[in-house]
């Protein structure tokens, strides 16, 4: 079975005055048919960086290397025309914040329907009727006078809804949503998550789910990657991830986590210190100036990811449950 | 509440023709930590910076330690400010770019105790910041050198080296990392002096419940909801309150994402000329609501709601813990 | 402000066609102010033998004279001091000028900000050569006047300018944490406005030199500006246009100097622009 998704030793760096500084480093993950990856991690952590240079939207800003193959066939290398084949329409993003990323001055059903006009060669009249449809699916009221509306005359939960009916229309296998409810209320991102699972399981397509907050992930990934400073520091089931978390970060940010049920804390629990900033990479564990645990070997030898099927961690000393 | 600081009066914000702020009053004593919660579009944010008068209401009172803040000059507004004080969302943005972190945490130092000379100054600045967790040699360098986390120390320290009475945070910490967010929340427990009251505004819930000792619950421009803390989030009255806790999403992936517990989005106040604010959204609405705007009714002693039906046993939203 | 200033610098630095500017620049200052000591004549000295003579190292006028026998090279290095000082001076004048206005206007906003763009707004729709030719009539020609004159040119777009900064570092949340910290108005200007807009305001001041240089040899050109025997380069441009055909250099020699001047002050401008463009961006 070809991954949907195959990403290898895949490195981003981006040129700064003082030096190259990695936002992605030597990176692996592989993602198949019909699954739910959540990506966890806070800023500096490389976790929007993997994708964007998947989709080739670093191209020119970004030393990019490794391999990145999708269905198969390799993204990283191939040429312009193809790449635009292939990019929203079987692989699609859905960015953070949908103000910015919707045409201020084209109408909604313009932007939905230019997709399928593209891609599928549909005329636009019958791409009209296609995006009005694909509205309903996912639930925005009215779908056939919003066609006719501009991005700014709709809410922030609606703009995403448009996003995520973009993202579909021509029935991708990959999904990336990108900080999809970041930049929503806490009432609109319960909505959006809902929207998210059903649209799972009505297309069948395979979603990525980046995030900074592991709570939005926890009820849809099948699959979490934990990210620190440009390394995958722990991958594993959901499950496996919040019962029992291998790498001493990831049992960090579940404790921060602060909750709404529970007892009430005095203070806060917290994280001494704060993220390397992104070029401050050695042959050392990342995580070793901020753990409890660090030892000698933390700070000369970088950890590689180890474990089983259902969990691995990329520590010397992880976790035990 | 014997010692009262801030006293808010009907306060009213327009936006051109577009009201805010729709009428907003409640009392806040020295000591206390009180949450502001609400989504965007509540106008938690306008009304920090109406009490700040940052911007110009249009009806009511602030007064602040006996003096009305709308309505004294603007002299004796700038000598009540030095009691006032409050930090901003984006930490680098509230920052002059141009100044050093030590002129910046000077400042309130050179407007109100012009007679120290350059050295003592220098000495209180050097203090604050070691205060604040960094250190006094950090004083000659510019924001942009410095982490989210570690400009919002600053921020900090510029508006507590005056020791004020009151403390506005405007969503301090959510622009940060998970894992700085207990630092910074943390560092304000320990700072929090005899007397100091806080106003903290948040749409975090979970943060709101550890700090708070009072909540306050704004919808689009009036409170719904006032409570002490352990109330509000054991038994919320307020259909809003009650959506805003079914909404925030749960740790474990055996609960699953949360229900949506408000569904649709928030109606345009414009569009409401009458009759509560929430009727369009909410689960629980009667006829009367079309017409009758509730006003704050006393359900539990401290525990105020704005609804019609709250003096009824409404079906309770559970979620596990 | 020490540290952005050397970041800026340093940017500036790396751009070739910049430091070559600078580099012309400094060399033409030194030549115009020096260069003179150099040689043995002076600038207002006819010398009957030597009239109209092609330049050439021959005779020890290396330029150059012009039809009454004066030396077109120190003649020439004189005008270019002359039009160098006035452009800086102008331009410093009109940089104090506007950005107090720009930034008092935009700061307190509402009804002043309004009045004082309308002044602006008629004072740009002079016809200015009427208005200089206006005032010559009435007061005669003086240096002074010239002053006057180029100063108005100046001050009004660097107000605008100015203004339209100000606009958009009011709106920034560090003033509104100034407000708050109990900062007064004059205050915020001066301590937390001009500081914010300077980057966009030099780089237009430094174009707005060579603009200044220009508009004073258009003045002198048309004998509004400096009088005999003072040169400037546009007086001497004046002068060499009335011998284009017989003795080419009399026009050449200062045509070149003023080309090459504003040439290099452009590159120059544009440089320190994207020096500063992205600390500001």
């Amino acid at each position: 079975m070809v991954p949907t998704l195959s990403v290898d030793r895949l490195r981003v760096s981006f040129s700064h005055r003082s030096g190259s500084i990695e936002a992605v480093d030597r990176v692996s993950l592989q993602i198949v048919p019909a699954e739910c990856v959540g990506i966890v991690g806070e800023s500096g952590s490389g976790k929007t960086q993997i994708f964007m240079a998947a989709m080739g939207l670093l191209a020119g800003k970004a030393q990019v290397s490794g391999s990145v193959r999708f269905e198969g066939n390799e993204l990283l290398s191939v040429d312009r025309p193809t790449l635009n084949r292939v990019r929203g329409s079987k692989l699609t993003m859905i960015f953070q914040d949908p103000m910015t990323s919707l045409t201020p001055h084209l109408t909604v059903g313009t932007q939905l329907a230019e997709v399928t006009v593209t891609h599928l060669g549909m005329p636009w009249k019958d791409a009209r009727t296609f995006a009005g449809r694909m509205l309903e699916r996912v639930h925005v009221p009215e779908p056939k006078r919003r066609l006719n509306q501009y991005p700014h005359e709709l809410s922030g939960g609606m703009r995403q809804r448009v996003m995520i009916a973009m993202s579909l229309l021509c029935e991708p296998s990959l999904v990336i949503a990108d900080e999809p409810t970041t930049a929503l209320d806490m009432t609109t991102q319960a909505q959006i998550i809902e929207l998210l699972r059903a649209v799972r399981g009505e297309f069948g397509m395979a979603l990525v789910l980046i995030s900074h907050d592991l709570a939005v992930v926890a009820g849809l990934a099948d699959r979490i990657l934990v990210m620190y400073a440009g390394s995958v520091v722990e991958n594993a089931i959901a499950e496996e991830l919040f019962k029992h978390p291998r790498h001493p970060y990831t049992a960090e940010l579940l404790k921060c986590m602060p909750s709404v049920t529970g007892p009430r804390l005095d203070r806060l629990p917290t994280l001494a210190g704060q993220p390397p900033r992104p070029g401050e990479i050695l042959e050392a564990c990342p995580f070793a100036p901020r753990c409890s645990r660090a030892a000698d070997r933390c700070r000369v030898e970088r950890p590689q990811l180890e474990g089983s099927s259902t969990s691995q961690a990329a520590c010397h000393f992880p976790l035990t449950s | 509440m014997n010692n009262i600081l801030l006293r808010v009066r009907d306060l009213r914000v327009d936006f051109g023709a577009h009201a805010v702020i729709r009428g907003v009053s409640f009392d806040l004593g020295g000591g206390e930590i009180v949450g502001l919660v609400g989504e965007s579009g509540s106008g938690k944010s306008t009304l920090a910076r109406a009490i700040l008068r940052l911007l110009q209401p249009v009806q009511g009172s602030v007064e602040f330690l006996g003096v009305d803040l709308l309505k004294c000059s603007p002299k004796v507004m700038r000598a009540q400010r030095r009691g006032l004080q409050i930090v901003f969302q984006d930490p680098l943005a509230s920052l002059d770019p141009r100044m050093t972190v030590g002129e910046t945490i000077a400042e309130p130092l050179k407007i109100f105790e012009s007679g120290l000379n350059a050295s003592a100054r220098q000495r209180k600045v050097g203090d604050m910041l070691q205060r604040v967790g960094l250190s006094s040699e950090m004083s000659g360098r510019y924001p942009h050198e410095f982490s989210g986390g570690q400009c919002q120390r600053i921020g900090i320290a510029r508006a507590m080296i005056l020791s004020p009475k009151l403390l506005i945070c405007d969503e301090m910490v959510s622009s940060l990392d998970v894992s700085i967010q207990g630092q910074i929340i943390n560092l304000l427990l320990d700072l929090q002096e005899a007397g100091m009251a806080v106003l903290f505004i948040s749409h975090n819930l979970a943060v709101v419940r550890h700090l708070s000792h009072r909540v306050l619950v704004m919808y689009l421009g009036k409170l719904v909801e006032i409570a002490p803390c352990d109330a509000l989030f054991a038994s919320p009255v307020h259909p809003y309150t009650r959506g805003l806790l079914a909404a925030v999403p749960h740790r474990l992936p055996a609960v699953g994402a949360a229900a949506p517990g408000a569904p649709g989005d928030q109606a345009v106040p414009d569009l409401i000329t009458s009759g509560c604010a929430f009727r369009d959204r909410c689960p629980y609405v009667l006829p009367m609501c079309e017409t009758s705007e509730p006003p704050l009714d006393e359900v539990a002693p401290g525990h105020w709601a704005a609804c019609h039906r709250s003096h009824e046993t409404l079906n309770p939203l559970s979620f596990e813990s | 402000m020490d540290g952005l200033a050397d970041e800026a610098a340093r940017r500036l630095r790396s751009n070739p066609a910049a430091v070559a500017a600078v580099a012309v620049l400094c060399a033409i200052v030194v030549l115009s102010w020096l260069g003179p000591w150099f040689s043995p004549n002076n600038s207002q000295t006819l010398d009957w033998l030597h009239i109209a003579v092609r330049p050439g190292m021959q005779s020890s006028h290396w330029f150059g004279t012009d039809r009454l026998g004066r030396d077109l090279f120190t003649r020439t290095l004189a005008g270019t001091r002359v039009s160098i000082a006035i452009g800086l001076a102008a331009s410093v004048i009109s940089l104090l000028v506007g950005v107090s206005y720009g930034a008092i206007a935009s700061y307190i906003g509402g009804r002043t900000d309004h009045l004082m763009m309308r002044l602006i707004e008629i004072l740009s729709g002079l016809p200015l050569i009427f208005f200089v030719i206006f005032l010559t009539v009435i007061f005669g020609r003086s240096e002074y006047l010239l002053f006057f004159a180029i100063g108005a040119v100046g001050w009004l777009t660097m107000a605008r300018i100015v203004r339209g900064q100000t606009l958009s570092v009011r709106q920034r949340e560090f003033i509104e944490a100034a407000i708050a910290s109990g900062a007064g108005t004059g205050r915020i200007i001066a301590r937390h406005v001009v500081p914010n807009v300077i980057g966009p305001v030099i780089v237009y001041a430094t174009l707005t030199v060579p603009q200044i240089i220009l508009f004073e040899s258009f003045l002198s050109f048309l004998g509004l500006g400096i009088q005999e025997p003072g040169a400037s380069l546009g007086t001497l441009i004046a002068e060499g246009a009335g011998e284009m055909e017989a003795a080419p250099w009399i026009l050449l020699v200062p045509g070149s100097f003023l080309a090459v001047l504003l040439l290099c002050l452009n590159i120059f401008g544009d440089g320190l622009r994207d020096a500063l463009d992205v600390k500001d961006g």
